[in-house]
C-alpha cells in the first residue's frame, strides 16, 4: 500500500513509544467503538491503556450527525418538531414540549392550564421512561440482566399511553401549537391509572435488587466521582450534576408549563459517582410518579386541551370539508403563511439528562433564521476522558451508561 | 434581593464603557452586545465579580447574517446563568465576515471547548488560544463549513422536488 493511504499515525504511538514500564511492559492502544455492544449507541474512544488501567482516552463524535440546525433552517415550525423527537429519543415528548413552549414564548400564547397539566403528566412519564432505560442498562452492564427484563415491560405500558395520546410510540411527534392534536382518550386516562397502580411495586423490587447489593455497590461506589465544582465548569446538568450534590433543576428555577403548581423535591447526591447518579434517577421517578399523581387530582374540569390560536392551531378537519374560513387557515397553516414575529428566544426545559435549551433566532420568515439545541449530553460529554482516567476497561462501559449519553442527542 | 438588570448594566458599563451596549430586555431574558475583542475580559468579569457571578456557560452558537456589513457577518451568541440568583444573560457579539476570529473562553469555562469546536465546525470562525480546534460532528476531510448561509442543504440539481409550490423560495427560507 501506498504511503499516502496510510492514516497519519496517533499521537499515543508515539507515547507508547517512548515510554515503557520499569517490568518490560508495554502501553497499548485500545479502540472502544464506535461499534460496541456495551457502549448502547455510537461512541468511539480511543483509550491509551495500560495493562487494564486507562491512562488518557480521546473520544470521538458525529457518527450520527444528522445536520437537524441546517434542516430545522428550511421547514416551519411544524415540520420541526420530529427532528426534536430524534434528538433524545428516550424521552421524545420532553423535546416535542420544550420546542412548542419555544414556539409559544416566542408567538406570546397562554396554553390552558389543563393542557398544561396534560404536558406535565407526558413529560414526567417520558422522564420516567427516560430512568428506567439508563437505570436498567446500567444493570445489564454491570452483570444484573433480571431487573432490566423487569422494568422495561413498564417502559413498553409508557409507550402505549404515548400511543392513545399521538399514535405514534418511540418518535412521537406529539401536540401542537397552543396544546395537543387532540383531546386524551379515556383509554388513554385508563392507562395511566393502571400504570401508576402497577409500576410503584415493581420499581420498588427493581430497586432492592440493586440499591444494597453487594456486587452493584462494588461495581459503583466511587467509580467515576466528580466533584460538584468540575460538573459545573463541564457544564453538567440534569441527574449527572444533581449526583454531584448541586440542585439545579429547570423545573424549580425558572418553572414552565405549570410545574410550580405541584410539590416535588430534588433528589441530590453526594460525591458524583456512578452510584449516585443511579439513586438520584431513582429518586426521580418516585417524584416524577407524584406529581403526575398531583396533576391528575389538580386537573380543571372541561376539555381544553389547545389554546385559541386559529392563526397557528389546525382547525377540526371536518371543518375545513365544509367552511371556507378553515379551508383557508388549514391551507395557510400548512403552507406556512402564518404570521411570525422578529425575535430571539431562549427556552429551556428539563429534559432527561438535563438542560434542553432552544434558542431561537427568527426574522419573519416561516422557518427560523436559527434554531440552536442546547444539547445536555453534548455539553457534559466532554469530561468523560477525564471520568475514565485511572479507572479500569470495565468501570469505563458503567461510567459511560451511567451518564446516559444518547447518541441521536449527543450528535443532532 | 434578586440581581436586577440595572445593577448588571451599571457594573459593565463603569468598567467596560463603550464596549458594552445595546441592553435590552428580551421576553424573559436580560440581553446586550459586546466588542468582540473585548469578549474574554467581558465574560471572566461577570463570573468573577462577587455579586454578578455568572458561574455557568450555558449555551454558546454561532450564526450567520451574509447581508450585513463586513464587520457584523457572524455573530456569537453567550448564554450564562446565575444560579445563586437565578438570572440568566444572553450576550452577543458580531465579527468579520471574512476573517472571523475571537478569543476563546474555554480556558474560563471549560465546557466552551466542545461548544467553540462546534460553532468552528459549522462556521469556520476561528478561536484564538482554543487547545484543540478542530472539526468535532463532520469528518475531519470537510472543507466547507456547513452551516454558512450560502451552504445549500440539498443537491440544487434536484428535479423532483420543486420549492415554489411550498413557500420556499431564496428569500423566503
Amino acid at each position: 500500500m501506498s504511503e499516502l493511504l496510510l492514516p497519519p499515525e496517533h499521537r499515543y504511538a508515539k507515547i507508547i513509544k517512548e515510554k515503557l514500564n520499569e517490568d518490560g511492559s508495554e502501553l497499548s492502544i485500545l479502540n472502544l467503538g464506535p461499534t460496541h455492544p456495551a457502549t448502547h449507541g455510537i461512541f468511539q474512544n480511543i483509550l491509551l491503556m495500560d495493562g487494564e488501567r486507562i491512562l488518557d482516552a480521546e473520544p470521538t463524535i458525529g457518527y450520527i450527525h444528522r445536520a437537524f440546525e441546517k434542516i430545522a433552517e428550511n421547514r416551519p415550525f411544524y415540520q420541526i418538531t420530529p427532528l426534536t423527537d430524534r434528538m433524545n429519543y428516550c424521552s421524545s415528548p420532553i423535546n416535542n414540549m420544550g420546542w412548542w413552549m419555544t414556539v409559544e414564548k416566542l408567538l406570546d400564547i397562554e396554553v390552558p392550564k389543563r393542557a398544561q397539566y396534560l404536558r406535565v403528566i407526558v413529560m414526567e412519564l417520558a422522564r420516567i421512561a427516560d430512568h428506567i432505560i439508563c437505570n436498567s442498562i446500567l444493570g445489564v452492564d454491570t452483570g444484573a440482566y433480571t431487573g432490566f427484563l423487569y422494568v422495561f415491560q413498564f417502559r413498553e405500558k409508557i409507550y402505549e399511553i404515548y400511543e392513545e395520546i399521538c399514535g405514534a410510540r418511540l418518535t412521537t411527534n406529539m401536540g401542537r401549537i397552543g396544546g395537543f392534536e387532540r383531546d386524551w382518550s379515556p383509554e388513554a386516562f385508563r392507562k395511566l391509572d393502571l400504570f401508576l397502580e402497577e409500576f410503584p411495586a415493581a420499581w420498588k423490587e427493581f430497586e432492592n435488587l440493586f440499591e444494597r447489593n453487594r456486587i452493584f455497590i462494588d461495581r459503583t461506589v466511587n467509580v467515576g466521582p466528580i466533584s460538584a465544582e468540575q460538573a459545573m465548569a463541564y457544564g453538567f446538568t440534569g441527574p449527572n450534576l444533581r449526583a454531584a450534590g448541586v440542585d439545579y433543576d429547570v423545573r424549580v428555577a425558572q418553572p414552565y408549563s405549570s410545574y410550580e403548581d405541584f410539590d416535588f423535591i430534588i433528589p441530590v447526591g453526594k460525591s458524583g459517582d456512578t452510584y449516585d447518579r443511579f439513586c438520584v434517577r431513582n429518586a426521580e421517578v418516585w417524584e416524577s410518579l407524584s406529581i403526575i399523581r398531583q396533576a391528575l387530582a389538580k386537573m380543571p374540569e372541561g376539555n381544553d386541551y389547545h389554546a385559541e390560536v386559529p392563526d397557528y392551531y389546525l382547525p377540526p378537519k371536518e371543518d375545513v370539508y365544509t367552511s371556507m374560513e378553515s379551508l383557508i387557515y388549514h391551507f395557510k397553516i400548512v403552507m406556512g403563511e402564518v404570521p411570525v414575529p422578529v425575535a430571539e428566544i431562549y427556552h429551556a426545559v428539563e429534559g432527561g439528562n438535563g438542560e434542553l435549551g432552544f434558542y431561537l433566532e427568527t426574522d419573519g420568515s416561516r422557518t427560523p433564521y436559527r434554531l440552536h439545541f442546547r444539547r445536555p449530553c453534548f455539553i457534559y460529554y466532554q469530561a468523560y476522558p477525564e471520568m475514565i482516567k485511572g479507572a479500569l476497561l470495565s468501570d469505563a462501559i458503567v461510567i459511560l451508561s451511567s451518564l446516559n449519553v444518547i447518541a441521536g442527542e449527543l450528535d443532532a | 434581593m434578586a440581581l436586577e438588570n440595572t445593577e448588571i448594566q451599571d457594573k459593565l458599563t463603569q468598567n467596560f464603557g463603550e464596549s458594552v451596549f445595546n441592553f435590552q430586555q428580551q421576553k424573559d431574558i436580560f440581553t446586550f452586545e459586546i466588542d468582540a475583542d473585548k469578549n474574554k475580559a467581558i465574560i471572566l468579569f461577570l463570573k468573577n465579580d462577587p455579586s454578578l457571578r455568572f458561574h455557568f456557560l450555558t449555551d454558546l452558537c454561532g450564526i450567520h447574517y451574509p447581508d450585513n456589513e463586513v464587520n457584523k457577518q457572524f455573530a456569537i451568541v453567550y448564554h450564562l446563568h446565575n444560579w445563586y440568583e437565578n438570572k440568566r444573560i444572553k450576550i452577543k457579539t458580531y465579527i468579520n465576515g471574512e476573517k472571523p476570529e475571537i478569543k476563546t473562553i474555554s480556558n474560563i469555562f471549560l465546557s466552551a471547548n466542545w461548544m467553540e469546536r462546534e460553532t468552528f465546525d459549522f462556521y469556520g470562525v476561528d478561536f484564538i488560544g482554543h487547545p484543540q480546534l478542530k472539526r468535532i460532528l463532520n469528518m475531519d476531510e470537510m472543507i466547507s463549513f456547513p452551516m454558512r448561509k450560502e451552504f445549500p442543504m440539498e443537491d440544487g440539481g434536484r428535479t423532483d422536488k420543486d420549492d415554489r409550490f411550498f413557500g420556499r423560495t431564496i428569500d423566503n427560507c
